[in-house]
């Protein structure tokens, strides 16, 4: 069973791929075929999951080539929780960027690139996911990455290229250092195949091991954005379009985590390195956290907290026990549904708002209750409110700190609740400004009216002198006393708005009052609906991380599924 | 089996030269960089195959006297990937220059405006300076001291407030 589906998740999106990138001149085909192609690999995924709970770990060689020397595709416990998860959300992000797409035009995102590029990207991941060897391992990222770079500056606007070209240099410098790993890796041991590596990197010496883990560590660290390698995320991730930003939160730093936890596990069970994870999962959560509460837009925000909430899936690798690991990968499904919702939500409050700055949105629970309820359940939940699954993830990963006793591993329990609440001060912030507060401040669509003739009134001071006066004449004559301060908010807001490339002010206006299509608020409702449910389904959830975390921590199964019964060369 | 120092030397000397490249702010020395970097690891690579041999065929070679050819293929596969690399990172540079007529790293914008905030993060207003109806929410006029112009302002009922 596992030996035909196993390539499937690969094989259909980069298929798919193909044939939406023929029709690209047919919208209608496109959008059915990527629809179809996601829906598969998510039937696929759920299928695997079943067969590897029930009947253990397999593994396929592509090609037919004996075991050492062909690609190997392992599916386990873990390979295919996260095969479900992350085709779950990518079909939810595909239906709300048809959503938009439908509504939009496509004009800021071409369709008929996104497409391709969408489910290219998903075959990158799914092959990250299942890779058996290191070197595949590479090539998945590659493909993903590949695919990341061509959806970060879709549509090319300055903003997007200035985020992309950050993301694109660090993203090439993490592979290489992964590249140089697997040589040294290879040079060391003469062999890439995960199974094996797992035995001879244990007889190889103390010195070239901690070597070549640091390596692999600090390249998936840098993908899964862990402090202090974490700087390029908030930078590039808030700049693209919002199905695109969605995806790679839910995604990509997810599959550096799962690297990291093979890494761990798998290649070097010793912990050699785990004292300097659990920091580097300490710093991770409070700088991130202290970040996102710094923030004022709510993207950015949400980037924060991203990098913030990698901290405990890391905390619970770095605690190397079976409760740490479980708590662990359960996170890992916890927070990839979570960040994936609340970016989608960040989308449609951008819609519904003109804005994603709290400065500039006010009022938004009274326009659109259903909005304000899609931010509100996510957003508890990220913060960790029972009894959502947030909670449950963090409490798990808490009581496995307890359990493991040690100095460093109270800090770290003390750093994650610390890290909790400020997650629930950082999200509250926006709730009562952006949702709760009165549009106190003129709304969105004055806003941009005001600071487009602010804005004009500057950007040409020869032609229209007189209006700029008159306005200001204007708010004197209201006897109000104006002050400086306002002003300068004025001035804030038209810089804002005047940044933004492409969008001429008097366009913010149109954008605020456009309606949410129902597509898109339908596809974000699901994904809420989804995250509420992790809550009910919590119990066989966290069972099934317990169990992929005790195939793990034992790393037999794995072994055996690769090579069978027989001796490992 | 004799070590060779060329190949180290090699592979540091473009490790360091690319580092270097890397470090600038100009786009198209990051790019260099990158492709040395690159040139650098498939070396890496290529040692990693150990000593030179013949070309690995089958019924050309000896099996005792050939090259490993894994690294090789790797090799191959790496290459293709930093070809297609460059070729995204030369178009974004391109694009660059279009837009903005610069090729080298932007700066974040929204980044430097959260950093150049006073510590008081009061929506960097303070709400007893705007007239009443732009306060956020909670901030109705309840100063004492306020109360005299505000009621000038609002037309407070008189007498409200403390006189």
């Amino acid at each position: 069973m596992i030996e035909v589906l196993a390539p499937l998740p690969v094989l259909l999106p980069l298929l798919g791929a193909a044939g939406a990138l023929l029709a690209s001149g047919h919208p209608t085909f496109q959008r059915t075929l990527s629809l179809v192609v996601l829906t598969a690999v998510l039937a696929v995924s759920v299928v695997l999951l079943l067969v590897a709970d029930a009947e253990g770990a397999g593994a396929v060689s592509v090609g037919g080539w004996p075991v050492p020397l062909g690609i190997v595709l392992v599916v386990d416990r873990l390979s295919a929780l996260m095969l479900v998860v992350a085709s779950t959300v990518a079909l939810g992000v595909l239906v709300f960027a048809v959503g938009q797409g439908a509504a939009d035009g496509s004009e800021e995102t071409p369709l008929s690139i996104f497409h391709p590029t969408f489910l290219v990207l998903v075959a990158g991941v799914s092959n990250a996911f299942l890779a058996g060897d290191l070197f595949n391992l590479y090539v998945g990222f590659e493909i993903l990455l590949m695919a990341s770079y061509v959806l970060l500056t879709l549509g090319g606007t300055a903003a997007r290229i200035r985020g992309g070209i950050t993301y694109v240099v660090v993203s090439l410098t993490s592979s290489l250092v992964f590249l140089a790993a697997i040589a040294l890796v290879y040079a060391a041991t003469g062999t890439v195949n995960m199974a094996q590596l797992a035995v001879r990197l244990g007889e190889l010496p103390e010195g070239t091991q901690l070597l070549l883990q640091s390596m692999l560590l600090i390249a998936f660290g840098i993908k899964a954005a862990v402090f202090p390698l974490s700087a390029w995320l908030p930078d590039s991730y808030p700049t693209a379009p919002a199905p695109v930003t969605a995806v790679f939160a839910g995604l990509l730093t997810k599959v550096g985590v799962y690297a990291i936890i093979r890494t761990q596990t798998l290649l070097f069970p010793g912990g050699a390195l785990d004292e300097l994870l659990m920091w580097a999962a300490l710093a991770t959560m409070l700088v991130g956290i202290l970040g996102a509460v710094a923030q004022s837009d709510l993207r950015r925000m949400l980037s924060f907290t991203l990098v913030s909430h990698i901290g405990y899936m890391v905390f619970g690798i770095a605690l190397g026990t079976a409760a740490g690991l479980a708590g662990a990968v359960f996170y890992v499904a916890h927070h990839i549904a979570i960040q994936t919702t609340l970016f989608l939500v960040a989308g449609l409050v951008e819609r519904q708002g003109g804005s994603t700055s709290v400065h500039r949105l006010g009022g938004l629970a009274r326009r659109s209750p259903m909005l304000a309820v899609l931010f509100f359940v996510p957003a508890m939940n990220l913060a960790g409110i029972p009894p959502l699954s947030g909670f449950i993830g963090k409490l798990g990963l808490l009581q496995a700190g307890v359990a493991e006793g040690s100095v460093l591993a109270f800090t770290l329990v003390a750093g994650g609740v610390v890290t909790s609440l400020l997650t629930l001060l950082a999200v509250a912030r926006v709730w009562t400004r952006a949702f709760w507060r009165p549009a106190s401040q003129p709304p969105a669509e004055e806003t941009a009216a005001a600071a487009a003739a602010d804005a004009t009134a500057r950007r040409r001071p020869d032609d229209e002198t007189g209006d700029a006066t008159g306005e200001e004449g204007d708010g004197l004559a209201d006897g109000r006393p104006r002050t400086a301060l306002q002003d300068a908010w004025r001035r804030h807001t038209a810089v804002a708005l005047a940044a933004e490339p492409g969008l001429p002010p008097a366009a913010g206006a149109v954008r605020a009052l456009r309606p949410l299509p129902r597509t898109m608020v339908g596809a974000t409702t699901a994904l809420v609906a989804l995250t509420v449910a992790l809550t009910g389904l919590a119990g066989p959830l966290y069972g099934l991380a317990d169990r992929a975390s005790v195939d793990l921590i034992d790393r037999t199964p794995y072994i055996t599924s690769v090579f069978g019964t027989e001796e490992v060369p | 089996m004799t070590p060779t120092i060329v190949f180290p030397l090699m592979i540091g000397g473009l490790y360091a030269a690319g580092v270097y490249l890397l470090l600038d702010r100009s786009l198209t020395r990051v790019l260099l960089g990158f492709v040395l970097l690159g040139n650098a690891t498939n070396l890496l690579l290529l040692s990693a195959g150990g000593v030179a041999g013949l070309a690995p065929i089958l019924g050309y070679s000896d099996a005792d006297e050939i090259n490993d050819p894994l690294p090789q293929a790797l090799i191959l596969t790496a290459i293709v990937i930093t070809f297609g690399v460059s070729a995204f990172v030369l178009a974004i540079i391109h694009r660059s220059w279009r837009l903005v007529r610069e090729e080298v790293v932007g700066t974040d914008e929204e980044d430097r405006r959260v950093a150049a905030r006073r510590g008081t993060d009061a929506d960097e207003l303070d709400p007893d300076e705007l007239a009443p109806e732009d306060r956020i929410a909670g901030h109705a006029d309840s100063l004492s001291e306020d109360v005299e112009e505000l009621a000038d302002d609002v037309d407070l009922p008189a007498g409200s407030g403390r006189r």
